[in-house]
């Protein structure tokens, strides 16, 4: 449990150190830790935490993080209070970096954002977090999510055409993501995915 | 400092889809209404609040907070700006817990979940190009992805890895490229 506990701690304090690029690129960081290297979910529940954190208030990072202690601590056998425990903790150590970096080199940032060491550093990170948003997309394209020809075609054509539709529904006719999720939600208990 | 609490959880509660969302918000709140700092200000804390690590929106609100009351500003801001996040899906959780085991609950979230996949998908696209991703540098996302996608790497140490490239890149090699 403490091992877990100082687990948690250290992942989110990384990610929450080395999370360039916004949301989107902390996903992939906290999945590549949390489903790939730790195991404490598995991609399926990481969905659903995805799910859960866009279409609620708050910044996605806070969000996931928080569910993600949570879930990690009740996966593994502890009641909802250590779960609770869990979220504080992720949420905490998630924000740490953010709150020491800007006591200490706040005023360093606004001086320097314009250095050229800065923009060549940058210059690296940008193209690579979209990268890492990609490899987040490939690696949710998995049997779990859309499951397979072989084990249930029904679920698995029904999952593309969500899947396009959400695509489609968001890139052409600008549908918001919270009514994308709800849409396809309640097509999943009508249609009996 | 109360003010600060108040403003920044209103400001967490009331954006839903991500940190830029909240910036229309916290203009309103934060230059027009409360007068904490001038709209030149929030602009430039923007640009360095997005070039810093960690959450953008969190990263703000510790700016203002502690322009505005010093660390203990900075404290109070945080917590407010994590605090409807918490609360919310703690709340969810703790409810998903009792149905998680329901079958309607189980088709909702497999019917939501390519829905996802497809919202993550999109902003590939929009960063690609506001990172200004062309035909030299289109190998530099690749790799990366596949790295992390066929060989296990860690995002974490991707992200650290082309930030050093970047800096190396940028001081020993562009110039000798342009010179000879």
């Amino acid at each position: 449990m403490i091992l877990l506990l100082l687990q948690l701690f250290w992942t989110f304090f990384l990610i929450g150190l080395f999370g360039f690029g916004g949301g989107y690129a902390m996903l992939s960081m906290i999945q590549g830790e949390v489903v790939g290297h730790y195991h404490w979910m598995t991609m399926g529940q990481f969905t659903d935490i995805v799910a859960v954190s866009q279409s609620t208030p708050g910044p996605i990072g806070i969000n996931s993080a928080t569910y993600v202690g949570y879930t990690a601590l009740v996966n593994a056998g502890y009641s909802p209070a250590w779960g609770i425990m869990g979220s504080f903790l992720a949420t905490f150590a998630v924000v740490l970096p953010s709150f020491i970096l800007m006591l200490l080199i706040s005023k360093f940032l606004l001086k320097y954002r314009n250095h050229p060491s800065v923009e060549n550093v940058f210059s690296g990170l940008r193209p690579a977090v979209v990268g890492l948003l990609l490899a987040a997309a490939l690696l949710l394209m998995n049997r779990e999510n859309f499951s397979s020809l072989s084990e249930n075609p029904w679920r698995f054509c029904l999952s593309i055409f969500l899947f396009l539709f959400a695509f489609i529904g968001q890139k052409v006719y600008r549908l918001g993501p919270i009514l994308i999720i709800l849409l396809c939600g309640f097509a999943g208990i009508i249609l009996g995915l | 400092m109360f003010e600060l609490l108040k403003t920044f959880f209103q400001i967490g509660l009331f954006t839903i889809g991500g940190g830029y969302a909240m910036i229309p918000l916290i203009e309103r709140k934060v230059v027009d209404e409360k007068r904490w700092v001038s709209e030149q200000e929030l602009l430039d804390l923007i640009a360095v609040a997005q070039s810093c690590p960690g959450i953008f929106a969190v990263n703000l609100s510790i700016f203002i907070g502690l322009k505005q009351r010093g660390k203990t500003g900075a404290l109070v801001s945080a917590i407010g700006t994590c605090l409807p996040s918490f609360l919310c899906i703690l709340a969810i959780a703790l409810v998903f817990q009792q149905f998680r085991e329901n079958v309607y609950v189980e088709h909702f979230f497999h019917g939501i979940r390519p829905a996802v996949v497809a919202l993550i998908a999109l902003p590939v696209f929009r960063m690609a190009k506001s990172a200004k991703i062309n035909r030299y540098n289109i190998w530099i996302p690749l790799v990366a992805a596949f790295l992390i996608w066929m060989l296990g790497v860690s995002p974490i140490f991707v992200v650290l890895a082309a930030g050093v490239s970047g800096y190396v890149y940028g001081k020993y090699l562009k110039d000798d490229f342009v010179n000879s």
